[in-house]
């Protein structure tokens, strides 16, 4: 059999060599081919993919967390510490015959998601495809922002719930109305509303990172250590300047590729010593982020204004069609500019004064936020649906976007939307429409800016909403469902490095 | 590289020491006396730390005491051969033959490569068995030049 093993030890100078000398004679007495890995004090050249793709089984006889774990992802392993494999390096070597034995490991989905599960991937095999590499930089991104939506996004789905308990039936509209000077001032472990604010804002906070975290981890794909920075303060930019989840991709890509291109300069040896902690740093988040509010902050200013003119001016139109572009608005970008134009539009509405119970803008209210409950639904659905057709990290995403969705949190969405954006988006678009439109023409009405399902008392016809919703969740899912059934390769195959590009 | 790893002045044919400290002293003092360790005290202090993460007792009876420190000033290796032998940790009994690497904390490539080298040669018996039953000290430095050799 053919094994890839990594080796390291706390210094790095002794075990590491020694495990790698001992798994490799035991190797040659048990006619086993070992090619280790030595990640020491010496430095350490990476495995060629080749010989990790031809490999049976996978050794780690390793003290340090395994650099690049997720090149090893979906291969039988062992994962001994290295003094093992220094005093039994025959025995290690047994076990992971074993293990090759006992066939190949449960499940062996996207490369990515495989290494998600212990801790997400980090960086990207040398020799993949473009494609596939494009992927996996934007799974890393995902997989770290993952944690953020759903802490974010259940923390104030709780609140919503708590607020609509203790608090009338109004309570998702207060909620977010208290300050944290107000909380910390006046927080009281007995108050029901006390909670609710306190898990709103710090759901908030959390939501406050997901396209930081975002871009800055997919430039940490791409540049590793060095990309983080420009990463992380580009995609606060894109929050900044409201360019959403979208503004975040292009973030991460900007500061990944910034920092690492500077990290390649040839610069002079006194120089040198301060290029990580200074020099790359500095250069390239300055690079990223004046880009950022330069060339991208304008344009969307421009769009978001042109938008909104445009919307005011369809007044005129009829109520289905306003309702299906308000809703295909929601669904496009799950934060970004559009959606922000459209629900802006919506809630300036609502504070229109002497408004009737069936108004038009409450319509539009409903309208907006029905459809903002479409994409995480959709998403959520078209997981059970066809497991096969989303990553390990998108199923488990899939269940906390149940709750996310219903509670009009869209951004529940974002980690599909992110690494497949235009068959999540367009799916999301579709979904998002239809419902827009369905919420007009069964006059639902409301006259909460947010809280999804938890504000039901504020809508009116509620069966029509919930109706709208479930019929737009039903054809997200249905369309990326076939979105992604057309596509020629399948997740389950990009975790070997494919010709053709998915 | 300008000086070799080890010189006959490194060896200890037979050390006394009869525990892991003291063994490991002695040899420090080896290093020092060659002007290779700059603060004995300080040095062996960094090895004993590491022995506390881990022992570094390997099979064949061989202990591997080794930092990196401050106190090195060039990358040197101190061998002891010890007949009554000492407890390394090591699960399969005493070491009774212990190599003292001492690696410089801002030790260069070059070195930490012949200091890798050295690690993967302990591995094989025969390298074990020929230190042991060289006839004097400059027969184990120079068994130590031949064999160890960066890949």
């Amino acid at each position: 059999m053919k094994f890839v093993a990594v080796t390291s030890c706390p210094t790095g100078i002794a075990h590491t060599y020694m495990a790698a000398e001992a798994l490799e004679q035991a190797g040659k007495a048990a006619g086993h081919e070992v090619v280790v890995e030595t990640q020491g004090a010496a430095g350490s050249t990476p495995i060629d993919t080749a010989v990790i793709t031809a490999a049976d089984g996978v050794i780690f006889a390793a003290d340090l967390e395994v650099k690049d774990k997720s090149r090893f992802a979906g291969k039988p392993t062992v994962d001994v510490g290295v003094k093992k494999a220094v005093h039994d390096a025959p025995g290690v070597l047994a076990q992971a015959v074993a293990a090759v034995e006992a066939g190949p490991v449960a499940v062996p989905a996207a490369a990515p998601a495989a290494g998600a599960a212990d801790g997400p991937a980090t960086k990207v095999e040398a020799g993949s495809s473009t494609a596939n590499r494009i992927r996996q930089w934007l799974m890393t991104g995902i997989s770290y922002m993952i944690p953020f939506v759903a802490a974010g996004g259940i923390l104030i789905a709780l609140s919503f719930m708590l607020a609509q308990a203790v608090w009338g039936e109004d309570g998702a509209v207060k909620v977010t109305q208290v300050d944290a000077a107000t909380l910390i001032d006046q927080f009281s472990v007995v108050s029901g509303q006390d909670w609710a604010v306190l898990l709103f804002l710090v759901g908030g906070a959390a939501f406050g990172f997901l396209v930081p975290v975002l871009a800055g981890f997919i430039a940490y794909a791409i540049a590793d250590r060095p990309g983080i920075v420009p990463g992380f303060v580009g995609g606060a930019i894109a929050v900044t300047v409201g360019a959403g989840f979208l503004g975040g991709l292009a973030a991460g890509f900007l500061g990944g590729f910034t920092a690492l291109w500077i990290s390649r300069w040839r610069v002079p040896r006194g120089i040198r010593g301060v290029m990580p902690v200074v020099v790359i740093p500095l250069l390239s988040t300055l690079i990223t982020g004046g880009l950022m509010l330069v060339v991208l902050g304008k344009p969307i200013a421009v769009l978001m204004d042109a938008l909104s003119s445009w919307l005011g001016g369809l007044s005129g139109e009829s109520a289905v069609l306003l309702g299906v572009i308000l809703g295909a608005m929601m669904g496009f970008d799950l934060g970004g500019p559009v959606n922000k134009v459209a629900y802006v539009f919506a809630t300036t509405g609502l504070a229109t004064q002497g408004l009737a119970d069936d108004a038009a803008q409450f319509q539009i209210m409903a309208a907006v936020m029905a459809a903002g409950m479409v994409a995480p639904l959709g998403m959520a659905l078209a997981t059970v649906v066809r497991k096969r057709l989303f990553t390990q990290a998108e199923r488990e995403n899939g269940k906390a976007a149940w709750l996310l969705g219903a509670s009009f949190i869209s951004e529940g969405a974002i980690p599909f939307a992110a690494l497949d954006p235009w068959r999540v988006l367009v799916s999301s678009l579709l979904g998002s429409a239809v419902t827009g439109g369905l919420v007009m023409a069964f006059s639902s009405t409301l006259r909460a800016p947010h809280g999804g399902i938890w504000v039901v008392p504020l809508i009116g016809n509620p069966l029509g909403f919930v109706a709208a919703v479930a019929i737009g969740a039903v054809v997200c899912a249905s369309v990326v469902i076939v979105l992604k059934s057309l596509r020629r390769v399948p997740v389950e195959a990009s975790a070997q490095p494919v010709a053709t590009p998915a | 590289m300008t000086t070799t790893l080890t010189t006959p002045a490194l060896v200890a044919l037979d050390a006394t020491g009869t525990d892991r400290e003291a063994v490991i002293r002695q040899l420090a003092g080896l290093l020092a006396a060659e002007g290779r360790v700059t603060d004995l005290d300080g040095f062996v202090a960094d090895v004993l730390e590491r022995e506390a993460k881990t022992a570094t007792g390997m099979p064949g009876g061989i202990g591997l005491p080794h930092a990196k420190s401050a106190h090195v000033a060039v990358p040197s290796l101190a061998i002891g051969r010890v007949p009554a032998g000492v407890d390394f940790g090591a699960p399969d009994g005493d070491a009774t033959l212990v190599f003292l690497i001492a690696a410089p904390a801002g030790g260069d490539q070059d070195h930490l490569k012949i200091l890798a080298a050295l690690a993967r040669r302990l591995v094989h018996a025969s390298f074990r068995d020929a230190v042991r039953t060289a006839p004097d000290a400059t027969a184990v430095a120079q068994i130590i030049a031949e064999e160890v050799v960066p890949s």
